[in-house]
């Protein structure tokens, strides 16, 4: 039997060396291909959305190469992973670089954490980087990962959505947050699995295994 | 529940090798840096830095391999810092699989450098490193060079200015206590930490756990740097972790 595909899709917005290696590294058999070319995508098995920077220029870079439309047929076929802007992506629209429309896979706005942020009375530094517990929902993807697990976040932005069905895991930073959101083949997180040892590990783990079936 | 403080060890790492000094000199040996990156990252460390004191360019080659090698085996963030003076040497770590570069010297010399490379690359992999030394009461100063070349800048003013600028997070050694172990210097992480809405990492001078936890309870950092305490065997990174846990302190634990 032939060895399934992975693509990273590369849009040209950064490094893709951390994801790549920790798809590689826990599914050797897999091949994981970092790629912009639609046709090798659409033959991928699994495919994974990443995104780093401002959303202005993820959506900018997006849109001249055609991936929305590629992520539009991934999102109708084979299990899509978006991680952190590629999450942000997702969403209708973005409050950052002035408002930026985004892809609208899930309803939902995504907005600034604010100047002004506390929680239990003390103030909350922004961007919300660093390990931050993720209070999870039900869904195939944490499969073996204990609720209120930790994962590595950073980000000044955050999921606002509208479906709350679609939320699969909530964060805290002064606000309650989508850290993770579902829908169908569609799984997204704001945090990095790439970067987040053990636990993040074991969702990348359970994404190349899924079946897309929520 | 919550965001929990992060504990950072760091490795001064010339021509390929982890290095360890005092006050920036007396150069002691501690080993290879993907062997000690890895046993720092099984230990529970929630992101690794490393400072490149090699000074000629050819050796920096040797540190783009070394950061290639360490991110293959290493998930957790890693940041590389010392001679980033231009955008290409962001875009050559941030490809070599670093997440963060740390900015000193380039930022002093060029404040816009770091406004252009938050621009390009985002704030999140920008942070600025600050070397500071105490010049009077409450009034601490800018150092170059390794603490030898005095700026006249004022800390404090500087670390708010380079938030403003789109430093996503600072690093903030004091040139005082780098290597002498005699704990941070609270008075100064405490200022920046109050001055700016971006995350402090405390560095320079930790030479026991209680240090740590000084670092954040009295400090008001939201990350702590060491280096010695680890590399020679005296603590590992959970027993830092769980000793700060039992201070009250919010620490990744699983």
């Amino acid at each position: 039997m032939a060895s399934k595909i992975c693509a990273v899709i590369d849009y040209g917005m950064g490094n893709l060396h951390s994801a790549h290696g920790a798809l590689q590294t826990v599914s050797p058999d897999t091949q994981v291909i970092v790629t912009g070319d639609p046709e090798v995508i659409m033959k991928a098995d699994h495919v994974v959305l990443p995104g780093v920077g401002a959303i202005r220029d993820c959506m900018a870079e997006i849109r001249a190469q055609g991936i929305d439309q590629v992520v539009a047929e991934v999102r109708k076929t084979k299990p899509l992973l978006g991680i952190c802007v590629g999450l942000q992506a997702m969403m209708d629209r973005s409050e950052e670089n002035g408002g930026v429309d985004c892809m609208g896979l899930f309803p939902g706005q995504v907005r600034y954490f604010g100047d002004n942020l506390v929680e239990n009375g003390e103030r909350l530094k922004v961007p919300h980087m660093g390990w931050n517990q993720v209070q999870q929902v039900v869904h195939p993807l944490w499969t073996g990962i204990a609720d209120n697990s930790r994962f590595y976040f950073v980000h000044s932005y955050y999921v606002d959505a509208v479906n709350a069905g679609q939320v699969k895991g909530h964060g805290q930073y002064g606000v309650d947050f989508a850290a993770a959101m579902g829908e169908d083949n569609v799984f997204a997180v704001q945090f990095h699995p790439e970067k987040s040892h053990n636990a993040g590990l074991a969702l990348l783990k359970n994404f190349l295994s899924w079946d897309g079936q929520a | 529940m919550g965001l929990a403080k992060r504990i950072i060890p760091c490795l001064d790492v010339d021509k390929g090798r982890v290095v360890k000094g005092v006050n920036f000199v007396g150069i002691r040996d501690a080993g290879d840096p993907v062997e000690i990156a890895k046993r720092y990252n099984d230990q529970g460390a929630d992101e690794i830095t490393f400072l490149d004191i090699t000074a000629s360019h050819e050796e920096r080659a040797t540190t783009v391999h070394m950061v290639e090698a360490i991110a293959e085996q290493v998930f957790i963030p890693l940041t590389v810092g010392g001679g980033i003076r231009e955008l290409v040497d962001i875009r050559n770590m941030l490809n070599a699989g670093a997440d963060k570069v740390s900015i000193n010297s380039a930022a002093v010399y060029n404040p816009d450098f770091v406004r252009a490379a938050a621009d390009k690359f985002g704030s999140q992999c920008i942070v600025v490193a600050i070397d500071a030394k105490q010049v009077a009461d409450n009034r601490w100063e800018i150092f170059t060079h390794g603490g030898r070349k005095p700026t006249g800048i004022n800390a404090v003013e500087w670390a708010i200015k380079m938030a403003d600028f789109g430093a996503g997070e600072i690093l903030l050694t004091s040139m005082d206590r780098d290597g002498v172990k005699t704990g941070f210097d609270l008075g100064v992480t405490k200022a920046i930490s109050d001055a700016i809405n971006i995350p402090v990492i405390a560095s320079g001078g930790v030479g026991n756990l209680e240090h740590l936890a000084e670092g954040v309870l009295k400090g008001g950092a939201d990350a702590v740097l060491a280096a010695s305490i680890f590399h020679f065997g005296e603590y590992t990174v959970l027993q830092a972790k769980q000793h700060m846990a039992a201070a009250g302190i919010e620490m990744r634990l699983d």
